[in-house]
């Protein structure tokens, strides 16, 4: 290897370095700071003098913790569900049906997942409550259809138009009914799709802050996103950090452990809809 | 062996034979299919929105919203409306601002960290990993990560650009009102970033590699070759990428809320148009702005569709 190589492959490395360092120093940072106790936590240390679980034992003490984790997962679990269901269906008529209309439905699709979420904001506020769903979690995840069925419905029926056509012929010729078909035949083969469309609802529904801060009113119904952003300490002027960052660091491991081990499936789910356009 | 026969017949005939044979419910079954989704977008997004546009044609309040009274263009034109309000038109100028800076910023370093991305190199999989992380923390959490780090007294971005040497005095990222915006841009590009970078990797993965042979061969400059050939052809790709952005970053709410909450110097479209509805309590002047915000979305997505000649949609 020549000198002129050598610099520049430890160059790339570098910047490789870099890269790394900025994508992962400010959760590293969140982590060792739940991790300091007491004037610990005021003093930038880059590495923890001494491991302390306090601040994982004070934000379930001080804050209703715990019920916004199982209502945040109530909330993400119901809206996957929801919108899975709600998506196959759509998908197998687009993708694998002839009617009228399909491509105007399409972009109408599309058109809804550029809505900004204020723009629908009162009408939402007003059907919330003349549903009876104000400061319940069902308001949450009827609202969150707005932003997850979007990509659902995209996601699954670029898929779904590449599955072979023989199947579905062989099953016609069989007698079998089109729920049949869906459920038995493209289901089966529409995993990996299903498991990414899934992902993705899912972490938009755990991460979503706009609707869960105006369509709740009480501690017993907020989620995560809506409890961290309003912990408060003894004064306005002294935030509660280390139980701050201990939430931050419980609700986002799981986050990370997901995108770690479905990155592949997430990313061509995020890619899908882009880039084939 | 009809049905063989039948079965190597492609698309179309069968569609025919399917009408003919079967019974008429599968010529009814798309809509039949549909209706789960048609139902819902009819509930969650059509009704809410039209609702919206027609609030803010009325002087709505968020307690009796039920004696809402026609108002006409009273929001939009009247004394004190939107188009007389100075608060309104900083906010306008403050959100494309904010979108200008972070979307170019964006595209630039996410270009970067594609271009790396692309390369083989041991540990690869490891780095795109590591760069999905900002995209999966929660937004509200990213604030809060960030406030922390840049917390004027115990922040440990004053401490290690003191200890470089690149400040000499503890800066108030997070309070200061010059500082606002920058620290905003700041935290929004490292939360962004990697989704920018995933899509402009995914256009690059789709390059045909022909043409790096040929023009490594003639012994052209990589730089030339990156303007000359990998620019040209992921242009599709990346404007698609900017309008998925530049889109976001309109309807930016959550991370100023959070960081800055209604502050001025930061003030969004969005922020202003939840604090009229909810905290003020105006959901007819609140509607408006939301209005004009999805006026102002749609324009430009058209506005950007037909300029850059981009296709959405089907291939």
């Amino acid at each position: 290897m020549t000198a002129r190589a050598a610099i520049k492959k430890s160059l790339f490395y570098l910047l490789v370095a870099a890269i790394v360092l900025y994508a992962v120093f400010p959760f590293y940072y969140a982590i060792i700071s739940s991790l300091k106790s007491g004037t610990e936590l005021f003093r930038p240390d880059l590495f923890p003098m001494s491991w302390s679980f306090d601040n994982y034992v004070g934000v379930f003490r001080d804050n209703p913790f715990a019920t916004n984790i199982g209502n945040s997962v109530i909330v993400a679990f119901a809206t996957v569900a929801l919108s899975l269901f709600v998506g196959l269906t759509a998908a197998y008529a687009l993708a694998r049906m002839r009617f009228r209309g399909r491509s105007f439905l399409l972009m109408a699709v599309l058109g809804v997942s550029m809505f900004p979420q204020v723009a629908v904001l009162s009408g939402m506020f007003q059907l919330i409550r003349a549903l009876g769903f104000y400061n319940h979690l069902y308001g949450l995840v009827l609202s969150y259809m707005i932003f997850t069925l979007p990509f659902t419905v995209w996601v699954l029926t670029t898929f779904m138009r590449d599955l072979p056509k023989e199947l579905e012929e062989a099953a016609i010729l069989d007698g079998a009914s089109r729920w049949t078909i869906l459920t038995r035949v493209f289901m089966p083969l529409m995993w990996p799709a299903l498991v990414t469309t899934g992902l993705l609802a899912f972490i938009a529904a755990w991460n979503e802050f706009l609707f869960a801060l105006t369509f709740t009113l009480t501690n017993n119904v907020r989620t995560v996103p809506v409890g961290i952003a309003l912990m408060s300490g003894a004064s306005a002027h002294e935030l509660p950090w280390g139980n701050i960052m201990a939430a931050s660091v419980i609700v986002t491991l799981p986050l990370v452990g997901l995108v770690l081990i479905f990155q592949r499936r997430i990313v061509s789910g995020l890619t899908a809809g882009a880039v084939k356009g | 062996m009809s049905f063989l026969r039948v079965l190597a017949i492609p698309g179309q005939a069968l569609e025919r034979l399917a009408g003919r044979v079967l019974p008429a419910s599968w010529r009814r079954s798309p809509w039949l299919f549909l209706a789960p989704m048609l139902i819902v977008l009819a509930v969650v997004a059509a009704w809410p929105l039209i609702r919206t546009i027609w609030l803010g044609f009325t002087d709505a309040n968020l307690l009796q919203m039920d004696k809402a009274k026609w108002v006409g263009l009273d929001n939009y034109t009247g004394k004190g409306g939107l188009l007389h309000q100075k608060e309104w038109w900083l906010s306008v100028k403050n959100t494309l601002w904010f979108t200008l800076l972070t979307v170019s910023i964006e595209t630039v370093l996410g270009m970067i960290v594609a271009l790396v991305l692309h390369r083989t190199f041991p540990g690869r999989g490891i780095v795109r990993a590591a760069v999905l992380i900002p995209w999966a923390i929660p937004t509200v959490v990213s604030a809060k990560m960030w406030s922390w780090m840049l917390n004027d007294q115990f922040g440990v971005i004053n401490h290690i650009l003191l200890g470089l040497g690149i400040i000499d005095a503890p800066k108030a990222w997070t309070a200061d009102p010059a500082l606002l915006m920058p620290s905003l841009v700041m935290v929004d590009v490292w939360k962004t970033t990697p989704f920018m970078s995933l899509l402009i990797l995914a256009a690059l993965q789709m390059l045909p590699k022909e043409c790096y042979e040929a023009a490594q061969l003639d012994g052209v400059h990589p730089v030339k070759v990156f303007f000359r050939v990998t620019l040209p052809l992921i242009r599709p790709a990346l404007m698609v990428a900017i309008i998925f952005r530049a889109l976001d970053a309109i309807r930016i709410f959550d991370l100023i809320q959070v960081l800055n909450g209604t502050r001025p110097q930061t003030m969004s479209m969005s922020i202003f148009a939840r604090q009229q509805l909810i905290d003020f309590q105006e959901v007819g002047y609140g509607s408006a702005a939301s209005t004009l915000l999805f006026f102002i979305v749609a324009l430009l997505t058209v506005v950007y569709v037909v300029a850059g000649r981009v296709k959405l949609g089907e291939r």
